[in-house]
């Protein structure tokens, strides 16, 4: 695995929101293979940051490379080429729900690889499900999957275009503990089986710990810090000694 | 989003061109417009989503067919029995099945069945495509390399304008099949005789601006309700209201086009 080339390049990226500055000018670079952990408070702007990446939406200033193409500059159709490297797992999974998991899976297929046969379509969608090991749910309606199933599928259905990027939104946001770590396995096995390149938005320390190869803090719309898990926590800095405390229950 | 606002550089204050709702107006104007235009690109550039046309067909057309086969039968019944004390006080209650087929074809069916498309097919259209907006569905859509106007939108708005007409004519025969029970039942008037007095007066123009005007509705109800629903925003308050602007917006324009067409019609026959 080449650590060196560079995935995802961002530079002096700013965003806001009428008068609601959320981004004031973010650096970071993500490395082929990497894990990289996005952590900070809600609403400092870590969905806003991935949803950029993503081309959902447009930077203010800055510039934001994936896999070497500007993605606000680039065209509609070249933005569709890059969109069938990246796969975005929802924080709400946003499974369509007038549709089974089969469907949902076979949605993206179908329109992206258009030479596939019906036999393709339905090994592929083996695969995945079986990956994410939930083959039992293909005929089910995404109302009656419980959360860490919706998660699950959610990411089997990126992961079925065989995406090189992840970008993970809260993955295990409202999930109970075991279920979260049954996610952070399936992220490190995503990593592994995908050979993938993942950014994790979360709030959760343990996900970040447990998933992330390097760990970005993101306070007031900048990075305080960059850095393993253990440099970035090692610090005086009172907001994130209290992110720290209150997620691993140090009292104080 | 909840950060804080940044202090330290003050919002410049926007300057607007005539005032904050006029500029508006011109503003959503634009941006129907770009809709529309999109819409014409997506529906004739391939690939196309067949099944999900003959689908939403299926639930725009067929889904609709109880609700307008009971309206069109009462409006028929209803709108006789209301005529023939007006026509029997100049002796002319034989000019009913003409009366009643001109009203049902030219202005009753076109007219009830949009209305009825409108609050049933319109609110839905809405409240379906704003809560897909809402919960990231269209946007999983996006980030997917597919294209979520093609599939919710472009289908949605031919499947109403195909199927709109349709409707109107199914309408216009049960409401003439209730108009002929009710003359029947009073007067025994037979079949063949209540059928050829009704379109003695009927026109190929009459059948045709019945079938052109109900397309231009239905299109009206497919662009107001998917445009209305795709640019959903503020949670389920927000599904609420694009469900209820599809039906408001789409009514208001189907009156107005009513005027329009009916202007034009006549200034053709």
């Amino acid at each position: 695995m080449d650590n060196k080339e560079v995935i995802i390049s961002i530079k002096d990226l700013t965003k806001s929101f009428g008068s609601l500055s959320v981004l004031k000018g973010i650096d970071l670079e993500v490395y082929k293979g990497e894990n990289v952990a996005v952590l900070g408070r809600s609403g400092t702007g870590k969905s806003v940051l991935i949803k950029i990446i993503s081309g959902l939406l447009k930077p203010d200033s800055g510039t934001v490379k994936v896999l070497g193409e500007e993605v606000d500059k680039i065209s509609n159709t070249a933005l569709q080429k890059l969109r069938l490297k990246i796969g975005f797992s929802f924080q709400s999974s946003a499974l369509y729900d007038s549709m089974t998991v089969r469907q949902n899976l076979e949605f993206p297929l179908v329109r992206n690889r258009r030479n596939l046969s019906k036999q393709d379509v339905s090994k592929a969608i083996e695969e995945v499900l079986n990956d994410v090991g939930l083959s039992q749910t293909i005929n089910q309606m995404p109302s009656e999957l419980s959360g860490g199933q919706r998660k699950r599928i959610g990411i089997a259905r990126t992961l079925i275009l065989k995406p090189e990027i992840m970008l993970y939104d809260e993955p295990t946001s409202g999930l109970d503990p075991i279920t979260s770590i049954e996610i952070n396995n399936l992220i490190l096995q995503v990593q592994k089986e995908y050979n993938t390149t993942s950014i994790i938005i979360t709030h959760d320390l343990t996900c970040a710990k447990h998933t992330a190869d390097k760990v970005a803090m993101l306070m007031d719309g900048k990075f305080l810090s960059q850095g393993s898990f253990k440099e970035v926590f090692s610090t005086d800095n009172e907001s994130v000694k209290t992110f720290y405390d209150y997620n691993f229950i140090n009292d104080k | 989003m909840k950060t804080e606002p940044d202090q330290s550089t003050p919002p410049p204050r926007i300057k607007y061109l005539i005032s904050e709702k006029i500029d508006g107006l011109f503003l959503s104007l634009y941006d129907v417009h770009k809709f529309i235009i999109r819409f014409f690109k997506e529906a004739f550039a391939p690939p196309y989503e067949f099944k999900e046309i003959i689908n939403q067909c299926y639930q725009v057309g067929y889904r609709s067919l109880p609700l307008v086969s009971l309206t069109g039968f009462i409006v028929g019944i209803v709108f006789t029995k209301q005529s023939r004390p007006s026509l029997s006080t100049f002796g002319a209650a034989s000019w009913l099945p003409s009366l009643i087929s001109i009203a049902i074809i030219r202005a009753l069916a076109p007219l009830v069945t949009a209305l009825i498309a409108a609050g049933k097919v319109g609110s839905n259209m809405g409240a379906e495509l704003g809560s897909m907006k809402v919960t990231e569905q269209i946007d999983a859509m996006e980030v997917s390399a597919t294209n979520p106007f093609k599939f919710l939108v472009t289908t949605r708005i031919l499947a109403i304008t195909f199927m709109l007409p349709i409707l109107v004519l199914y309408m216009g025969f049960v409401g003439m099949m209730g108009s002929y029970l009710n003359v029947h039942l009073t007067e025994q008037t037979s079949y063949t005789a209540f059928f050829k007095s009704a379109f003695s007066t009927i026109s190929f123009l009459d059948i045709f601006s019945s079938v052109f005007k109900s397309a231009v509705y239905g299109f009206t109800i497919g662009v107001a309700g998917c445009y209305q629903g795709y640019h959903a925003e503020n949670g389920t308050q927000g599904v609420g209201k694009s469900a209820n602007s599809a039906v408001v917006v789409s009514m208001f324009l189907i009156f107005i086009e009513e005027m329009l067409i009916v202007q034009v019609i006549n200034a053709i026959r």
